[in-house]
């Protein structure tokens, strides 16, 4: 318990200094007064807007207002849509998520079983020709990935659609895409783009866990038991492989988040990174602010969850955290 | 390729260029990176068209397919772009950009980050404590959001892009550079230095430096690749450089409204440009990686 307790103070600790990073980025390196106050402003006009922000007010008390907000989920109004920035990241979460969850889903789909085999038949052409394209995966911009399956799926075959999230359906009072066909064919090009780098990953990831684990003694036991292959590999393997992948699924699917700012740029696909991509274009301040926070946070949460699931599945981390 | 052996005596360089040339792929990734930095160095002779000297352009030559001829007859082998700017002269332009961007990047991070993973080495305690969190909390982000959390701040400009490319980059350095140091640093001629009383610095940099460039090299290789990625994936998403200096990122996003309309060219060059681009270094850095690696070595 004591080590959870330290954990979750560590965690708070990390996302205290990025409210601070946060502050000082866009408080003190940009000027804030020059984006809310219009420029023909007069200097009796400035000091009254000054006053009515806050501004006039020393650094650290302006930054404890700040802080006081973000407790209370109250980080200002978007210039442009007028709504609470925090509201407004919260309706493009959905978008993102089930973008990103799909992709995390198909890296694990594609991946494992593109690793195994690599990993039992490391010689053969297949296997071969897989690791080759894992390093593409891994070296190519995501932009460009996206940009070619637009070009090839979209314009020249026309095959799936290549922009928007398509036709949505209601669960739970949100929109989502995955419950209609034409969402879910909407779907299929920006995940695949999201997904790629973490396929070749856990493919990776796969076979070096399958290489090295058929040399070791408890699958010679198995075998001379006289189990099958099959259950060997998928029962007696797999569990032990399966603790790194986990770690790193869980790890990356932070980093999947990230990057759906570039796959939804491409794909106009409207969640939260191409909500980030147009505030930033426009300044738009409170959102940047928001979505900087609201990311932060997901992170932080996500790696003690990964730490928590670790110890979970790992009994020997367990026994090593408690002494 | 095992045709001769060099006869002439063997230095650590000649055994050095003999192991990097035993793959064929990484000399390929050598020549194709040479070739690209020279079209990049010598774009303002080698280029048919300057690109952004509005005297040459002519708006009546715009999104011409790969292969027209211009108004003035001169001939667009890979099209142009709505402007009317020829894409090849774009792209020779566009890659000074993107190389400048991330070598420069990536020397200034190896430098700073270096220094630091060095130091925190070398002194340990609570300087290496300070350093070595400071890394961690770092490469808990992903590199693009850490990116894009500066460019928000600072706005878009080309020294902005080089900053933020350097805050995304040292730690990765600062990390191998420390893991070098910790094993170098205990060793015999480390001790004798110490003995002979030099000044700190100079068992840091002269000392202990050069014999952890092996690991640094080979990260500093592949960073350069990473960082022109990224340095094209913000320009893509318009937080990157300005219009004014457009590197390939930017030519690719320029073109990506025509693609739809199945203008391909304007995005598809670039993109393939910066593609071979980063193909060639990582071959480059794989086998750098396996000839500097030691403990590879058979």
């Amino acid at each position: 318990m004591t080590w959870l307790l330290r954990r979750l103070v560590q965690a708070l600790f990390i996302v205290l200094a990025m409210t601070i990073i946060v502050f000082v980025g866009v408080n003190v390196i940009g000027d804030p007064v020059d984006v809310l106050i219009p420029p023909d402003a007069d200097q009796a006009e400035r000091a009254r807007a000054m006053v009515a922000l806050g501004l006039d007010k020393p650094l650290w008390e302006q930054y404890l207002r700040f802080l006081l907000g973000v407790l209370q989920g109250d980080l200002g109004r978007s210039f442009v849509y007028n709504e609470p920035a925090l509201q407004l990241i919260g309706s493009r979460l959905p978008a993102t998520m089930e973008l990103a969850v799909t992709a995390v889903l198909l890296s694990i789909v594609v991946g494992i079983p593109l690793g195994m085999f690599a990993g039992l038949k490391p010689d053969s052409w297949l296997a071969r020709a897989i690791m080759a394209g894992s390093i593409l995966g891994f070296s190519l911009p995501t932009f460009w990935v996206g940009l070619m399956l637009i070009m090839v799926f979209a314009v020249q075959l026309g095959w799936l659609p290549s922009t928007g999230r398509g036709e949505t359906a209601a669960l739970f009072g949100v929109q989502w895409s995955f419950l209609t066909r034409d969402g879910l064919a909407h779907m299929i090009l920006p995940a695949l783009n999201l997904a790629l780098g973490n396929i070749a990953l856990v493919l990776r990831l796969t076979r070096a866990g399958v290489r090295e684990h058929l040399q070791l003694e408890y699958v010679k036991f198995a075998r001379a038991k006289g189990l099958s292959p099959a259950r060997v590999l998928f029962v007696h393997v797999m569990k032990n492989i399966m603790i790194p992948i986990v770690t790193v699924i869980g790890l990356e699917f932070g980093s999947v988040i990230a990057f759906a700012v570039v796959t939804e740029t491409v794909f106009a696909w409207p969640g939260m990174g191409k909500l980030i991509i147009d505030s930033i274009n426009v300044l738009d301040r409170p959102v940047i602010v928001a979505y900087l926070m609201v990311i932060v946070f997901l992170f932080v949460a996500i790696n003690l969850l990964v730490d928590l699931l670790y110890t979970v599945l790992d009994p020997r981390v367990r026994l090593e955290t408690r002494e | 390729m095992s045709a001769t052996v060099p006869l002439k005596e063997e230095t650590p360089f000649r055994r050095f260029v003999w192991e990097f040339s035993s793959s064929s792929l990484a000399v390929a990734g050598f020549l194709t990176a040479v070739v690209i930095t020279l079209m990049a160095l010598l774009a303002p002779i080698l280029a048919p068209q300057n690109p952004y000297d509005l005297v040459h352009l002519d708006i009546m030559d715009g999104r011409l397919p790969p292969g027209s001829e211009s108004m003035s007859g001169m001939t667009f082998w890979l099209g142009t772009d709505d402007q009317g700017r020829d894409m090849l002269s774009g792209i020779m332009y566009g890659l000074r950009i993107s190389l400048g961007v991330g070598v420069g990047s990536a020397v200034i991070a190896g430098l700073i980050g270096s220094a630091l993973g060095l130091i925190a080495a070398y002194l340990g305690g609570k300087t290496e404590t300070a350093i070595m969190r400071l890394v961690d909390l770092q490469l808990s982000f992903p590199s693009i959001l850490v990116a894009l959390m500066i460019l928000a701040f600072l706005g878009k400009g080309v020294m902005n892009v080089m900053l933020a490319l350097v805050i995304v980059e040292w730690a990765r350095y600062a990390r191998t550079a420390r893991s070098a140091a910790l094993v170098e640093r205990r060793r015999e001629y480390m001790e004798a230095a110490a003995c002979l009383a030099l000044p700190r610095w100079r068992l840091l940099f002269r000392h202990l430096l050069p014999n952890c460039l092996p690991p640094l090299i080979v990260i500093g290789t592949i960073q350069i690749a990473r960082a022109i990625t990224l340095e094209a994936t913000l320009s893509f998403l318009g937080l990157g450089v300005p219009i004014t200096e457009p590197s390939l990122g930017l030519l690719i996003a320029n073109g990506y409204q025509y693609m739809l309309s199945g203008k391909y060219w304007i995005s598809f060059y670039p993109g393939i440009a910066l593609l071979v681009t980063i193909v060639a270094i990582n071959l480059m850095g794989d086998q750098l990686r396996d000839v500097l690696n030691p403990r590879l070595q058979k």
